[in-house]
């Protein structure tokens, strides 16, 4: 298997590119592994790496219907932050940027993570309130978090619409410098080559028609490859959830389907060198621009359940109305493509890892907006609860029961509404 | 490349000369010409630069498919990056350059990265930049220097200066695409009586037919006919995507220089019965050495820029082939005198036309020159695909034609996955049951006779021709390999990817069609891979050993080809951005001087300051006006819903936690609802007009959201009950007259009315009229104080207002805005948004003892989960500095330590500078509430703004906790 | 644009109204159990494909209309009323 390193890429290019490696294999289905996880993006592969890595179970297959990363993975807007309001995702997520500050190395695999800072911006007085007591919360916790004021944000990004022009004004921002942006394919590839090496399966084209379970207990799955028995199965299908979670008779589970739409322009010279969100009142909007030189961006879900991979009209214009709210330039800049993913919208906004109500069965579920941000911490602590068969004290506040119980993690106190978090 | 102007022909106007600048200097063209014809005339060769290389491009194809001739048009706050030179048509004062380039296209720097081109294959980045230190530091300082490479145009900084606008469209039949599949289909449809709008992304009507000789008097013959029948033209149109339901988005380019008051380009959302896709077809290039050199162009631009243009695009042509279609080019070349020799790939095929030299068995291998074309190499293919070079022909111009893609991409926008056809080499559309039909070239129909008929077809209904190979059948030919030294063969000029790049991103693993394109960006480019797409998928399933059905394509997106953001936004930016919602009172309220605020998209008045006085003096001095004297607030923004029924007291029952079904008539009562989960939702007051009529007031941030969900409750979950809703917020105004003196205030207006304790106690509600106008009169307060809330018809609004104000003015009254009455509340310790933050119970709040016992009511049944009698859930108290002279901070947390590790036991949620009490104070949501902490001392910890505060936690309720005030 | 067909304005773009989710939740009896409330509140079957669902028609007549609609392919079916004497109504006059 060959290292990545300057060295090696300037050996191959000697060498006329010949000595590359497959990233990784492509194994014939084992009758039987120690772990088998549904679902081939980033957390399923993490899942995967992290049950290698951290707690030597190499016996593993990851079992993907389509090709690895196929799914959100692939399909978002890259970005990666820990500035949440409600205490436990604010530990989860800063967990997370924790593991990708240093995962390229980790993976031998440049995921480019780059820490390019997110402006949160304001609009009223009250919103800076929630934004001081957003700042004061990861201060708290230990995460670097500024708020700026206006004259802030105008010297770090001259070109938003400060005029008398601009519908709601912008009073300042809260900045998270060590927020930004990662290439979201390579973190996937980069998970499947780093568990690949530790000996785990990873089976594409292969999809799952069945959960088999003796005596209320998982012992593998039925795949369009043939049976596969596994001591433990975990599931990290988001945008699937339910429907593979049925084949375990699990029928009805607090999560809906939706679709959340991502825009990519034309490549352009660095335009912005952060990510930018805004929130005015009525507007959910957020913005980067990728290396290749993209204006990557998103706003609200299309509002309806859905599993069709592709966006609505009015949602596309809607964004563009807060593009150009935002960033009044936008305006000669040509849309490239638009596509959407399907989101496992929770009840509460917030996700789901959990054992559930059949032995041997965990899932990893109910990401809303925050999946792609929450990979190495989501791989990271779902295989340590499938490697341990139970949660660890971070992650026992995400279980399923947390519902009927009534300790919701409500990030935005929207209820159980799922379109509306 | 030499190109220059033919004596004669063109869809140009000879007499309207239009002057162009292109990186500086001035050239000539006429009406008509695309930028890139014009360039092309006037013998520019070299118009840009490829994405990672730098290598040189020049004009490549006469579309928007066009991968070389990428330019920015305009300058300063007008400049339009990435613009296709033969999408764009020529205007008077056009201004253009090269990008991605330095110091120009002619001579880039960056073509040194060519020179390093080995080192950076596919996917090279992923293996190396992010350093040796850990973290991502490295990687960064590598990024910079990237991301400054990578980008194409530059867009300007300042904001778009033109305006854009969105129209709507409805029609029988949509057309989209005007060659003469689309010509005939329109045509067949207006006949038959149907509205049809035919759309045509070229900014000339005729789509293929202009590309012939001869065609244009045909094209413009039949465009005529087509407007003779009422047929709606759309040029300059692109149909961007197909959406659900069959509805259309297009972008129509309306003006290039459209002034201060014209629009740019105009969105256009249609909504047809039926669509007929006449798209055409996109010939597609071939692989073989250096396949990008300026020179190399697509056989049917050849063609389009001598017949459409007048324009020569070389003075020596050889045209390469796997099919027929490239043998009209090559005799158009010869009819313009231009010396010309035919390579097919095959060892049949049509005749060699008039003065034209054709050499069969042969393909090019590559091509030799320099910036630009000097010649090519050619020879015959071996059985297994491989070349060998056996001449070489002097050229300035190498027409290709690697076959046709039809252009199926907006049937893929609605799902069907496009399908191989193994007969004419292509993409077809795949099967759709949407009304929705595929025509001419872009169902795989090359003869123009049966273009036609399918055109027809496809307007009709009735079944079209099937696609046929042609007389001799095209040649599967996609990348040209040969033995020895590596030749770079483009697949996408544009982001520069070889099929050496496919072949490596294969051998790593990347087999999987997508994976290939992500891992290569194959495709990705602003052509969206127009013209690269199928020699990657055939390179893909040649390294794999698979065929090109089996390997399948990537799914094409929305928008098929690239419009602009500000089109997509149309007038909805800047101040109309959002609606403004303004009161009845908001041209009173601002004549009065105030100084309005955004609450959610309503203005209202934040305060109304003396001159240069602050917003916080002049809250303090509202805020002191209402205690002392009489304070004047427009309200009108909270939601107002009529309830009426027989059912409605039982209704509102179920909706509150408290009862309403025996409030008395000319009553008012506070209530407070839920939500399904026990959440509490949303707090307002409910007035008894009738037996049967109830007022209901709602927050400002909930009118819409408590409408809906009433709403719901009646027409899905309770259907029995006799009650009607009537949202009455935008209709009737609402004013808050507060202070001791609010009696005498509305005394001095409604003389009629007795408005003594005993005859208007606290929570009564009276009829009335004041300056001639009917008025609803409770006596209701948020502040605390005394009060009355006046509601009546927005229209009669400004003279009750002018009344009241007129008698409270003299008694030192004040008008309050939002600052004030936000303050006045939180020294009351009454909860508003802050507090009923979505995640807070009724216990929370301390409003427990309002839950009637005696009945169910909407969330009741989930206030008992364990999570929400929890004793560390986060509790409402009230907060005040230890040292008075201290400020406090809403969005502070809480907690007895001074130094946190975590978010802390708690945090402030309101706060206000208290001139009754000397300090300020505060509301707080604290875990276990007062019960646990009244009396005691935390740390407001606020490192974003002030740092630590000592504060003690005190009952919510500062100011007349009895409530003497309001009820006296 | 997803076209909805009201019963009473007739063919909308879906922007027009305001989904409601799942139409086939029986909110239970508001003194019901916390069991059934739990059930009702929080699981979905969440169907890939066909699926009944309430979409309000916020911005037109405000009823409440219980709309087929495929998840999938978001085909539109059947549309009714929701209040089931409105939807005796329309079938009468039908």
């Amino acid at each position: 298997m060959s290292h990545y390193s300057v060295w090696s890429v300037l050996r191959e290019g000697l060498r006329g590119q010949t000595g590359w490696d497959r990233a990784w294999r492509d194994p014939a289905p084992k009758s039987e592994y120690d772990v088998v996880i549904i679902g081939g993006g980033g957390h399923g592969l993490a899942t995967a790496y992290y049950l290698a890595k951290n707690h030597g179970i190499t016996n593993v297959a990851v079992v993907e219907k389509g090709w690895l990363g196929g799914g959100n993975t692939g399909r978002n807007t890259t970005i990666v932050r820990s500035n949440y309001v409600q205490p436990v995702s604010t530990q989860f997520y800063e967990h997370s940027v924790k593991l990708w500050e240093n995962l390229s190395h980790d993976l031998n695999y440049n995921v480019m993570f780059s820490q390019r800072g997110q402006l949160g911006l304001f609009h009223t007085p009250a919103a800076r309130d929630a934004q001081a007591k957003r700042v004061n919360t990861m201060l708290a916790c230990g995460i670097e978090a500024e708020l700026l004021n206006r004259e802030q944000v105008m010297k770090m990004v001259p070109h938003l619409d400060y005029s008398e022009n601009a519908r709601f004004p912008i009073l300042g921002a809260i900045l998270q410098r060590r927020a930004g942006t990662a290439r979201h394919d390579a973190v996937a590839w980069g998970f499947a080559r780093a568990a690949d090496k530790l000996g785990v399966d990873i089976l594409q084209q292969t999809e799952v028609t069945g959960i088999l379970r003796e005596g209320g207990r998982a012992v593998g799955v039925e795949t369009s490859r043939g049976t596969i028995r596994a001591k433990k199965v975990g599931v990290a299908v988001a945008g699937s959830t339910g429907h593979v979670m049925a084949m375990a008779g699990l029928e009805r589970l607090p999560i809906e389907s939706h679709k959340l739409q991502a825009f990519v322009s034309e490549p352009l010279k660095p335009l912005l060198d952060c990510v930018v969100s805004y929130g005015a009142p009525g507007s959910h909007f957020y913005i980067s621009q990728s290396d290749k030189g993209g204006m990557v961006f998103g706003g609200d879900l299309d509002f309806y359940n859905s599993y069709a991979q592709r966006g609505n009209l009015p949602i596309v214009q809607d964004v563009a109305e807060c593009a150009m709210a935002i960033m009044p330039c936008l305006g000669r800049v040509k849309l490239l493509r638009h596509w959407a993913g399907i989101m496992d919208m929770s009840m509460d906004g917030t996700h789901i890892m959990s054992k559930t109500p059949v032995d041997n069965l965990y899932m990893n579920a109910g990401w809303c907006y925050g999946g792609f941000k929450a990979t190495p911490a989501s791989g990271w602590h779902f295989a340590d609860l499938i490697a341990n068969d139970r949660p660890d004290d971070l992650t026992a506040a995400f279980s399923l029961d947390r519902f009927e119980r009534g300790y919701t993690i409500d990030e935005k106190g929207m209820g159980p509404t799922p379109k509306l978090h | 490349m030499s190109g220059y102007r033919l004596d004669k022909g063109g869809l140009i106007d000879r007499s309207a000369p239009r002057s162009f600048t292109f990186d500086g200097t001035s050239y000539a063209g006429y009406e008509g010409d695309s930028l890139a014809s014009a360039l092309l005339a006037n013998g520019v060769d070299v118009v840009g630069r490829g994405f990672k290389y730098h290598r040189p491009r020049g004009i490549m194809s006469a579309g928007v498919e066009e991968g070389g001739a990428i330019l920015s048009v305009g300058s300063g706050r007008f400049r339009e990056p990435n613009v296709k030179a033969p999408a764009q048509p020529l205007f008077d004062g056009l201004v253009a350059r090269g990008q991605n380039a330095w110091p120009s296209v002619r001579r880039d720097i960056g073509r040194i990265n060519d020179v390093m081109n080995r080192f950076l294959a596919a996917g090279f980045y992923y293996k190396t930049f992010f350093g040796v230190r850990g973290g991502t530091k490295d990687w960064m300082i590598f990024e910079k220097i990237i991301r400054k490479a990578a980008g194409m145009g530059a867009a300007s900084r300042e904001p778009d200066p033109d305006q854009y606008e969105t129209a709507h469209a409805s029609c029988d039949l949509l057309v989209v695409g005007s060659g003469p599949a689309g010509l005939a289909a329109a045509k067949a449809a207006a006949a038959a009586g149907r509205d049809v709008i035919l759309a045509e992304q070229d900014f000339a009507l005729g789509g293929s037919l202009l590309a012939q000789a001869g065609g244009i008097d045909k094209a413009v013959a039949a465009i005529e006919e087509l407007r003779a029948a009422g047929v709606t033209l759309m040029p300059r149109t692109t149909a961007f995507g197909l959406y659900d339901g069959c509805v259309a988005g297009m972008i129509e380019q309306v003006s290039d220089d459209p002034g201060m008051h014209g629009v740019r380009q105009r969105t256009w959302i249609i909504r047809p019965r039926e669509i007929v896709l006449a798209t055409g077809a996109i010939e597609q290039p071939l692989a073989f050495g250096n396949n990008d050199r300026p020179g190399v162009m697509q056989a049917s631009a050849v063609r389009t820029y001598l017949n459409r243009y007048a324009v020569a695009p070389g003075t020596r042509a050889v045209v390469a082939t796997n099919n027929d279609s490239a043998y009209a080019t090559a005799a158009d070349l010869a009819a313009a005198g231009i010396s010309v020799t035919v390579i097919d790939a095959r060892p049949d095929g049509p005749d060699a036309p008039e003065g034209v030299k054709v050499i069969r068995d042969t393909v090019p291998v590559r091509t030799l020159g320099g910036y630009v074309l000097e010649g090519v190499e050619i020879g015959p293919l071996d059985g297994d695909g491989y070349a060998t070079r056996r001449d070489t022909l002097a050229c300035d111009l190498l027409a290709v034609s690697g076959g046709w893609a039809p252009v199926v991409h907006l049937t893929s926008h609605r799902g069907p996955k496009p399908v191989w056809n193994d007969t004419i080499h292509a993409f077809l559309a795949g099967p759709t049951t949407e009304p929705i039909r595929t025509c001419g070239a872009a169902a795989g129909i090359w003869d123009h006779d049966a273009c036609i008929a399918s055109g027809i077809a496809a307007a009709t209904g009735a079944a079209g021709p099937e696609p046929q190979a042609g007389e001799t059948p095209a040649m599967a030919l996609y990348e040209i390999k040969t033995h020895g030294k590596k030749l770079k063969c483009f697949i996408d000029p544009q982001h520069d990817v070889t099929t050496d790049d496919v072949r490596l991103a294969e051998r790593e693993g990347f087999v999987s069609i997508e994976h290939n394109k992500r891992y290569t960006t194959l495709g990705m480019a602003t052509d969206q891979g127009k013209v690269g797409n199928i020699l990657g998928i055939a390179t893909m399933a040649d390294a794999s050993g698979r065929t090109i059905a089996e390997t399948g394509t990537t799914t094409f997106r929305p928008p098929y080809s690239p419009i602009s953001i500000g089109a997509l936004a149309g007038r909805g930016t800047y101040r109309h951005f959002r609606p403004v919602r303004r009161t009845p009172l908001h041209a009173w309220n601002i004549a009065q001087g105030a100084v309005m605020t955004d609450a959610g998209l309503w203005k209202r008045p934040w305060y109304f300051p003396l001159p240069d006085e602050s917003v916080d003096d002049a809250y303090i001095r509202e805020m002191i006006a209402v205690r002392n004297t009489v304070g004047l607030c427009d309200v009108s923004s909270l939601g107002k819903i009529m309830v009426q029924g027989p059912d409605a007291g039982d209704f509102l029952n179920r909706v509150y936690v408290n009862g309403f079904a025996k409030l008395p008539v000319g009553k008012a009562r506070y209530g407070v609802m839920l939500r399904d989960d026990g959440i509490v939702y949303d707090d307002g007051t409910v007035w008894r007009m009738s037996e049967t009529d109830f007022l209901m007031t709602t927050t400002t941030a909930n009118a819409a959201g408590v409408m809906a969900k009433l709403e719901e409750y009646l027409q899905t979950r309770w259907p029995e009950m006799k009650v009607q809703l009537t949202s009455v917020s935008d209709q009737w105004a609402g004013i808050a007259v507060a202070g001791p003196q609010c009696r005498e205030v509305l005394q001095a207006v409604t003389s009629e009315c007795d408005l003594s304790n005993e005859a208007f106690p606290f929570m009564g509600i009276r009829e009335a009229k004041i300056a001639g106008a009917d008025v609803w009169i409770a006596r209701i307060s948020f502040s605390g104080e005394r009060a009355f809330e006046v509601y009546v018809r927005g229209g009669s609004s400004e003279a009750v207002m002018d009344a009241l104000w007129d008698a409270a003015k003299p008694m030192g009254g004040v008008l309050y805005g939002t600052e004030a009455l936000g303050a006045l509340r939180i020294e009351k310790g009454h909860v508003a948004g802050s507090e009923l933050d979505g995640r807070t119970s009724l216990r929370d709040l301390g409003l427990g003892g309002m839950a009637s016992s005696k009945k169910a009511f909407i969330g009741k049944a989930m206030t008992e989960r364990e999570g929400m009698t929890d004793p560390d859930r986060l509790q409402l108290v009230g907060v005040a500095p230890v040292d008075p002279s201290m400020r406090l901070r809403a969005g502070a947390l809480l907690d007895t330590r001074t130094d946190l590790i975590d978010h802390g036991k708690g945090f402030i949620t309101a706060v206000t500078d208290s001139p009754d009490l000397g300090h300020w104070i505060g509301l707080a949501l604290v875990q276990g509430g007062l019960e646990r902490w009244e009396g005691k001392e935390m740390t407001s910890y606020d490192p974003a703004r002030d740092g630590n505060t000592a504060v003690r936690i005190l009952s919510p309720h500062f100011f007349d906790p009895k409530g003497e005030r309001m009820h006296g | 644009m997803i076209r909805i067909t009201c019963p009473f304005c007739g063919t909308r773009d879906h922007s027009e109204f305001s989904y409601g989710g799942d139409a086939t939740v029986d909110y239970p009896p508001l003194d019901a159990s916390m069991d059934e409330w739990n059930a009702a509140i929080y699981r979905r079957s969440n169907p890939r494909g066909p699926h009944k669902e309430y979409w309000h028609h916020v911005n037109g007549c405000r009823a409440w209309l219980i709309v087929e609609r495929n998840t999938l392919t978001h085909e539109v079916g059947a549309v009714t009323f929701a209040h089931p004497g409105l939807r005796k109504t329309v079938e009468n006059s039908a």
